[in-house]
């Protein structure tokens, strides 16, 4: 069977309104973060993919199935969606327990489940609560836990990490590390860039609708050449080390660290820097500690690609 | 032809119908329990129960001579014609189906349906039958409970008009109505509220077409509830000034024609709205 999922050549538009045009993504098992601005067409894939909109044209399969047939298609997909709005009068028990027993398993498997999710998102002792007077972030928590809960094998998340404390997100985290690792797809949206980095496997950019860049982080930082590349160097002399590189190579930028050990330089020829860099470490002039890239994150990528007024570059 | 039929039953032979079943079960009990039982529903109770309290109050301070026996039936039959079918199983099944679809848009709860490993048909039917249930628990608990309370006063008169006189064959009748009314106000209302975001104007439009349709050509009168209904009445209710208009006599009709064409009416209203759900979107910021 199919384990990708499959935007072909996908448009939707509101009205006149675009909402995402022509995307066109082979996503495999792993962490997928979909990065752009408010408005750029993120939630409206997701809610392609799920079925909860339509396409204008195009073709979407997830796992080779397709949300009309929601019989199946359910249950190997979860969608934790931003819509922060519960059923009225119901409790975090019964919003799960009444998700699960549609899926047609009995009472006492819906209830194992339900507690196994909820002790997941560290749900347990609210559960009981009426969801109409939890917190924000227990609310983002129970949504979590009711798409999880009967172990999908795509999770897709609309921004799953709003309304939490830091340690809550932390833990949500380390849940969708080990969900990924266990080889399931999670697709993510998230403005919080630095924390859905550590954890994904690839991203897809996207702004006003339209598909950016996507793939591997570190590939996709490569393929913007035109953006000069910086490199944080740990040393003894950073003073020293950044003299003797602007001297011989083409270094746009040169940026102490704080600390006073190390400097961030930006250069347009990574494999001439890299060279003249090894020649430097020979001479013995400056100690090297470390060398690593300071800016082939999601942050950085979204900087070069979108620019913080969220229009492409 | 005979490959084709094959091939459509092996199609259906295969489906999981058992699988359906419960998840229309299981919503419908879901459905029940969220809307039934609801503050936000205090107000149909209340039409359903009006006629109730009021007969009640004639059995309480009203003499019941057995000549009355006659007038009271007219007056149970005018309650149930002009009361329940044009306002009370009206606007109650108005409240009660509108929600299901279009009041879940409005509090942005319905994604949770539509992502559920449950078809849309199935959805959309276990909410008619919700619905419907609903309905029929409350008007048809209040048409027996103002039956009951019609007749009671009348002591062993009474017991007589029901248990061996046109009493039970009446009240069957009215239930026949009620449940036939709201079945086919609901679909209409489900279909209502899917198409159009304050599905109440539209009904007003139907409450009018419902008004003037005894005078509409014969074509016309069949594409309406109380049309069917009216065939159905035990009891001719004499109508003057501008009632009249709701008690015109058309084309005769026998119970049986004007039930299988009400149901028949509700299965294509139906049959269009499950067309409809396959293609509904979510999209709470233009609700």
């Amino acid at each position: 069977m199919n384990d990708r999922i499959i935007f072909d050549d996908v448009s939707k538009f509101y009205g006149e309104v675009l909402g995402v045009n022509r995307i066109s993504l082979s996503i495999p098992p792993g962490i997928t973060t979909l990065v752009g601005p408010n408005g750029s067409g993120k939630t409206t894939l997701m809610n392609l993919m799920t079925g909860l909109v339509q396409p204008s044209s195009g073709h979407i399969s997830v796992l080779g199935l397709s949300p009309g047939n929601a019989t199946e298609f359910f249950s190997k997909v979860g969608y934790c969606s931003q819509f922060d709005s519960f059923p009225r009068g119901i409790t975090g028990f019964d919003f799960l327990m009444d998700s699960l027993m549609l899926h047609g398993m009995d009472e006492v498997v819906a209830f194992g489940l339900a507690a196994e999710a909820l002790e997941r998102v560290q749900l347990g002792q609210a559960a009981g609560r009426r969801i109409a007077g939890y917190s924000k972030g227990m609310r983002q928590k129970i949504r979590l836990a009711q798409a999880i809960a009967h172990h999908p094998r795509v999770l897709v998340l609309d921004e799953p990490l709003n309304g939490l404390d830091p340690m809550a997100r932390a833990d949500s985290l380390a849940l969708f590390e080990e969900l990924g690792r266990q080889g399931m797809h999670l697709l993510i949206s998230s403005h919080i860039l630095d924390e859905v980095d550590r954890i994904s496997d690839r991203v897809v950019l996207i702004t006003g609708g339209y598909l950016i860049a996507e793939g591997n982080i570190h590939q996709v930082r490569q393929e913007v050449r035109d953006k000069p590349i910086q490199v944080l160097i740990r040393c003894d002399h950073p003073e020293l080390l950044a003299a003797r590189m602007f001297e011989v190579n083409h270094c746009v930028e040169a940026r102490l660290h704080a600390d006073g050990r190390g400097v961030f330089l930006r250069t347009g020829d990574i494999d001439q820097f890299y060279s003249l860099l090894n020649g430097i470490a020979m001479e013995g002039l400056v100690k090297i500690e470390t060398v690593a890239p300071a800016d082939d994150d999601a942050n950085a990528i979204y900087q070069y690609l979108i620019g913080s007024d969220g229009s492409a570059s | 032809m005979l490959e084709k039929a094959a091939m459509v039953r092996s199609y259906l032979v295969r489906q999981p119908w058992g699988l359906w079943w419960m998840q229309g079960w299981r919503l419908t009990r879901i459905e029940v329990r969220r809307n039934l039982f609801s503050w936000k529903a205090s107000w149909i109770y209340f039409l359903a129960f009006i006629p109730t309290f009021i007969i009640f109050i004639h059995l309480v301070v009203e003499t019941h001579p057995s000549i009355a026996m006659a007038d009271d039936t007219n007056i149970l039959a005018g309650i149930v014609q002009f009361y329940y079918l044009r306002l009370g199983v009206f606007f109650g099944c108005l409240g009660i189906f509108s929600r299901l679809i279009r009041g879940e848009m409005i509090e942005r709860s319905l994604h949770y349906y539509l992502l559920s490993p449950v078809r849309r048909e199935v959805l959309l039917l276990a909410k008619f039958a919700a619905g419907s249930f609903s309905a029929l628990l409350l008007f048809g608990s209040a048409i027996i409970a103002d039956f009951a309370l019609m007749y009671a006063g009348y002591g062993a008169a009474g017991r007589d008009f029901i248990f061996n006189g046109p009493g039970l064959g009446q009240l069957q009748a009215y239930l026949s109505i009620v449940i036939l009314a709201c079945l086919g106000y609901g679909a209409v209302f489900l279909l209502l509220s899917m198409i159009f975001r304050n599905p109440t104007p539209a009904a007003m439009l139907v409450l009018g077409w419902e008004a003037i349709n005894p005078v509409l050509p014969s074509l016309l009168q069949k594409i309406s509830v109380a049309s069917y209904l009216r065939h159905l009445m035990p009891v001719n209710v004499p109508g003057e000034g501008i009632f009249a208009l709701l008690t015109v006599q058309t084309e005769p009709v026998s119970g049986w024609a004007a039930a299988l064409g009400l149901l028949l009416l509700i299965g294509a209203v139906l049959s269009y709205s499950c067309y409809r759900i396959r293609t509904l979107e979510i999209r709470y910021t233009t609700e």
